[in-house]
């Protein structure tokens, strides 16, 4: 469960990295290029090398996601209806993949915020992650 | 047994010279406490560790996370034997202390992100990958007495 208060700081937090949006998305996603290489497997249409526009533009989208469906947590399953038949019948994504990212953006945070990613805000973030995880892989089967 | 290049070695090093135990210690075992509650069953001996404030004022949750720490010094120190070193305490965790072996990989998450709030830039993509297998070397050897 998220509470009131976790809500709000989610909505927060993501709401103040949207200016930054491709430089979170971009970091995120090389570090789940280079501690988990196998999910580079569904990128190799794309350009992901370090600085490249694809990926800073794919970082982007991802964060600007996450960050709209942090506007309204309740109303996860509706907001993400496409995004989750995308990834679920389009792209096929292996599920077990969200737990690795999500932890990658986890990392991403925690680099970013330094000391300001207190336990709380990392308590909250994770429970977040693993609820738009939970919605994204509903779909599979 | 996991084979380590160079350059995996001084990064780990790298990375380990700049952890203050006695800061990133304690601030790990609550990071599991307070991120992954169900983690409480075990420290049944440390008194009030239900809330958020107990947990960061609680001084045996800040002891034992410094102890946890130490003890990673010593995987650091012998990279070539780290199911070795943890054999026993393995087997501590699993007779003795009945932990859930996944739970180390909370733990091993917890590291790795108070390490980065610390880190900040330094710990980027490649160093975490580097530092992430370390940490699961740990998490597999400290899992290897479990049958
Ligand atoms: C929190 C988790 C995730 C979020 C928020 C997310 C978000 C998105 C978004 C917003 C798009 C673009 C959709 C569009 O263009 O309309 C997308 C596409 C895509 N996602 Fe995800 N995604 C997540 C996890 C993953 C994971 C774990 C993988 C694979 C390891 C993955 C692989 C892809 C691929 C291959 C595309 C298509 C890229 C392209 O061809 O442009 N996603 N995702
Ligand atoms: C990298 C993983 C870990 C390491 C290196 C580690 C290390 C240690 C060490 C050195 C001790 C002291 C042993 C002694 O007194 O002889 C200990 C005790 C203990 N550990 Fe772990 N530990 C790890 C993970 C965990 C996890 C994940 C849990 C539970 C969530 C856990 C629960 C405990 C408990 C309950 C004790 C006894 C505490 C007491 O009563 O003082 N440990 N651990």
């Amino acid at each position: 469960m998220i509470s009131k208060r976790e809500k709000e700081l989610i909505a927060e937090i993501w709401e103040s990295l949207t200016p930054v949006a491709e430089d979170i998305g971009s970091d995120a996603l090389l570090r789940m290029f280079a501690s988990f290489p196998g999910t580079k497997t569904y990128f190799s249409h794309l350009d992901i090398s370090p600085g490249s526009s694809h990926l800073r533009s794919h970082g982007k989208k991802i964060v600007l996601a996450i960050a709209e469906g942090a506007k309204d947590i309740s109303q996860l399953t509706v907001s993400l209806a496409p995004l989750q038949t995308l990834h679920a019948y389009q792209l096929r994504i292996d599920p077990t993949n969200f737990k690795l990212f999500s932890q990658c953006i986890l990392v991403t945070l925690a680099c970013h915020m330094g000391e300001d990613f207190t336990p709380i805000a990392h308590a909250a973030m994770d429970k977040y992650l693993s609820a738009f995880a939970a919605v994204l892989a509903e779909k599979y089967r | 047994m996991v084979k380590w290049t160079d350059k995996e070695r001084s990064t780990i090093n790298a990375v380990w010279d700049k952890v203050d135990i006695d800061e990133i210690g304690p601030q790990v075992l609550a990071r599991v406490l307070i991120v992954y509650p169900w983690t409480e069953r075990y420290f049944g001996s440390f008194g009030d560790i239900f809330t958020v404030t107990a947990v960061l004022n609680n001084p045996k949750v800040a002891a034992h996370g410094k102890v946890v720490l130490k003890e990673l010094g010593k995987a650091v120190k012998n990279m070539d034997n780290i199911k070795g070193t943890y054999a026993s305490l393995s087997q501590l965790h699993n007779e003795k202390l009945h932990v859930d072996p996944d739970s180390f990989r909370l733990l091993a998450d917890c590291i790795t992100i108070s390490v980065a709030c610390k880190l900040r830039s330094a710990l980027d993509p490649q160093v975490q990958a580097t530092w992430q297998k370390f940490l699961s070397a740990v998490v597999e050897a400290m899992s290897s007495q479990y049958y």
